[in-house]
């Protein structure tokens, strides 16, 4: 899950690392308030996920409450990259000397955290140049005590034992800290901004890990799902809106893919994502067919691998839903794995579906009917 | 021969009187697996299908001589169980699980490595050497005793195209999930090295999908191997996945796209299939290429079939 700006900001704030003076608001009057009350010329930021925030327009500078106003004004009825403007951050404008980067990140290739740093940071980080760039894998067992980040601002030209030096060792220890802390996935401060002696995060990105939202009670939630994959989010299902004409339900991530990649190679197009999940029940069988209904796809193809999965229950799952919604929307099924038999003998005899043991063939015969 | 595991291993099960646990320890039993015992805490004394269950692995350790651990604990106890099974002397862990959250993971790997200790998954369906052991969920009817070793991180895709193989009479030497998670025990390139040193495989199939750099991290390796590769990679109509910010695209740089992973494995000598049913196919022309190679099984180095 990513957090917006402010939110890191807050939490950086909690972990004793410094952000520029600031407030978030949703009207174009507290912003020209917020401007007034920090003085001078205002840094106006839209509260959006998107990467590309500033070459996406959704950043101003702004000279007084005047000039805020507007802006904002402005801001609120724009979208960045596709996503809305609901919310600004208003932060007093830096005299910033140097832009660093600094991040941390779960990396699965070495199973560690990796802490990624550069004395080249702003906007473009993806094009500075290998060699320019600071990766250090973290041994969790040691953590990211002194002595590491210390080293790694000696790496960034940065004398350690200078106020600057300081202070730049302190955020690093204390980035670690949040973390692991919040279960972070990324925390990414990019521009970290030196002004004089003082650094600053100008920035804050975090993605927390999905699994440990659980344990983490005070972390607000953020959705940024469409209605419908919102909805199955909530039941469990993971799901994405696409643009084609058959409806599709598959049981774990590669399969549903594998399913995708079948409909575009027999010349159609998959009108979703759906995966119900390895262990898919009666339950998330009904409730992910629904959801591929509600969007009227020409065809439905059903590719059921059963390991956990019992087919009998998805076949009495699906044989339920046609009774409720007809037949209007021809539906193919695929099924094999555990307890195939009878879950075909159901659909066949109960509901009259064409059940198909190969994926290819079922995939055939689906974008036929779509056609 | 079988990578991992074969008909000597004895099993732990932790969490096997859960539902899952329950059913999938009677579904080992019975393709002949070697379960002695299994762990609940507060279950001590329990039967699960004739497996004694004790409240802690030492426990368990004390009475039993065991290789391997399933761990079907529920996500948030799962750092626990992994921590206390391998303290407890055990050097194979299957983890079951989904959705264990990833600094747990982070903790895991770091103590496995340093004791030496080898981890399938967590989010897999484990691992099956056809006829001798299965450990972990994956349906039994598919597999079938051969000589393809297959490694995959997808569950339901393994299956699919297992099941093609034994349809069409290829059987497998051992059947691999790595696990679908960000952080997993093991990489390609371990369980590939594993098929190139095992004398009961003669060809491996790589199952892969967009995300990550898995599969570009296995092309160097493969390109040393004597085996032939044969892969499948889901993903490539599906929707782009979630990106991790700059730092996603620092690490891989580029990498995770579909035609970069099928460049890379290409480049490597692997015969990319299309779908996944057209996998059994490539890889019966390559087992029949390798029958008809006169130095077949005597200089393994020099025999590599050209393509």
């Amino acid at each position: 899950m990513r957090l917006f700006e402010y939110m890191g900001k807050q939490l950086f704030i909690d972990f004793g690392i410094r952000v520029p003076r600031g407030m978030v608001c949703d009207t174009p009057k507290t912003a020209a308030q917020i401007a007034q009350r920090l003085g001078g010329p205002v840094m106006i930021k839209a509260q959006v996920l998107s990467g590309k925030r500033g070459k996406g327009g959704g950043i101003r500078l702004a000279d007084g409450p005047k000039e805020s106003k507007l802006a904002a004004e402005q801001l609120l009825q724009s979208t960045v990259q596709g996503f809305p403007v609901e919310l600004l951050l208003i932060e007093e404008k830096l005299a910033i000397g140097q832009e660093l980067y600094l991040s941390l990140i779960v990396d699965g290739v070495s199973k560690k955290p990796v802490l990624i740093a550069s004395a080249q940071g702003g906007m473009d980080i993806e094009n500075v140049p290998e060699e320019q760039i600071i990766r250090q894998p973290i041994d969790v067992e040691l953590g990211l005590p002194t002595f590491l980040a210390r080293d790694i601002v000696r790496r960034l030209k940065i004398v350690p034992s200078s106020p600057c030096g300081k202070a730049l060792t302190q955020v690093v220890t204390a980035l670690y800290r949040l973390f692991t802390a919040i279960d972070a996935e990324l925390v990414e401060i990019n521009p970290l901004a030196i002004c004089g002696d003082t650094v600053y995060a100008a920035d804050a990105k975090i993605t927390v890990d999905d699994a440990s939202l659980y344990r983490h009670a005070h972390i607000p939630t953020v959705s940024e799902l469409t209605l419908g994959e919102q909805e199955a989010s909530k039941l469990g299902l993971s799901y994405v809106d696409l643009d084609g004409e058959i409806g599709v339900m598959a049981n774990g991530a590669g399969i549903t893919m594998a399913t995708l990649d079948m409909i575009t190679y027999f010349g159609s197009k998959p009108a979703n994502f759906l995966d119900i999940g390895g262990g898919a029940n009666q339950e998330a069988t009904r409730k992910g067919l629904e959801l591929v209904l509600a969007k009227q796809p020409k065809a439905v193809l059903v590719n059921i691998f059963g390991g956990i999965t019992r087919c009998d229950e998805v076949a009495q799952a699906i044989v339920g839903i046609r009774r409720q919604y007809g037949k209007s929307i021809p539906m193919v099924v695929r099924l094999a794995g555990t307890n195939q038999d009878a879950g075909r003998a159901i659909l066949e005899k109960e509901a009259g579906i064409e059940v198909f043991d190969l994926m290819q063939t079922a995939a055939q015969r689906a974008v036929e009917l779509a056609g | 021969m079988s990578i991992l595991i074969d008909e000597q291993t004895s099993v732990l099960v932790q969490g096997i009187t859960g539902n899952q646990g329950r059913f999938h320890t009677q579904q080992m039993l019975a393709y002949g697996t070697n379960v002695v015992a299994g762990v609940t805490p507060g279950r001590c004394g329990m039967e699960v299908e004739g497996v004694p269950v004790f409240d802690t692995v030492r426990a368990a350790t004390e009475e039993y001589s065991i290789d391997a651990s399933v761990l079907f604990t529920p996500a948030a106890a799962v750092k626990d169980a992994a921590l206390e099974a391998m303290e407890a002397g055990i050097r194979t862990l299957v983890i079951i699980t989904e959705h264990v959250p990833v600094h747990d993971c982070l903790e895991i790997m770091a103590y496995a490595d340093r004791i030496g200790a080898t981890i399938i998954g967590p989010n897999t369906y484990g691992i099956v050497s056809p006829g001798r052991c299965k450990i972990g969920i994956a349906p039994s009817s598919i597999f079938l005793p051969g000589s393809v070793g297959v490694v995959a991180r997808s569950g339901t895709l393994s299956y699919e195209i297992v099941g093609n193989l034994t349809a069409s009479g290829v059987g497998q030497s051992t059947v691999v999930g790595i696990g679908g998670d960000r952080v997993v025990g093991q990489s390609f390139i371990d369980i590939l090295r594993l098929f190139e040193a095992d004398s009961a495989t003669s060809v491996v199939v790589l199952i892969g999908e967009i995300g990550g750099s898995a599969e570009e991290e296995a092309a160097p390796y493969i390109t040393q191997m004597t085996k032939p590769v044969v892969a499948y990679i889901a993903g490539q109509s599906a929707p782009p996945g979630k990106r991790m910010g700059h730092a996603g695209a620092i690490i891989e740089r580029g990498r995770g796209t579909y035609h970069h992973k099928r460049r890379a494995l290409e480049e490597a000598g692997v015969r990319v299939a299309e779908l996944p049913s057209q996998v059994t196919g490539i890889v019966q022309t390559e087992l029949s290429m390798l029958h008809a190679d006169p130095f077949y099984g005597l200089i393994w180095s020099f025999s590599r079939p050209q393509q």
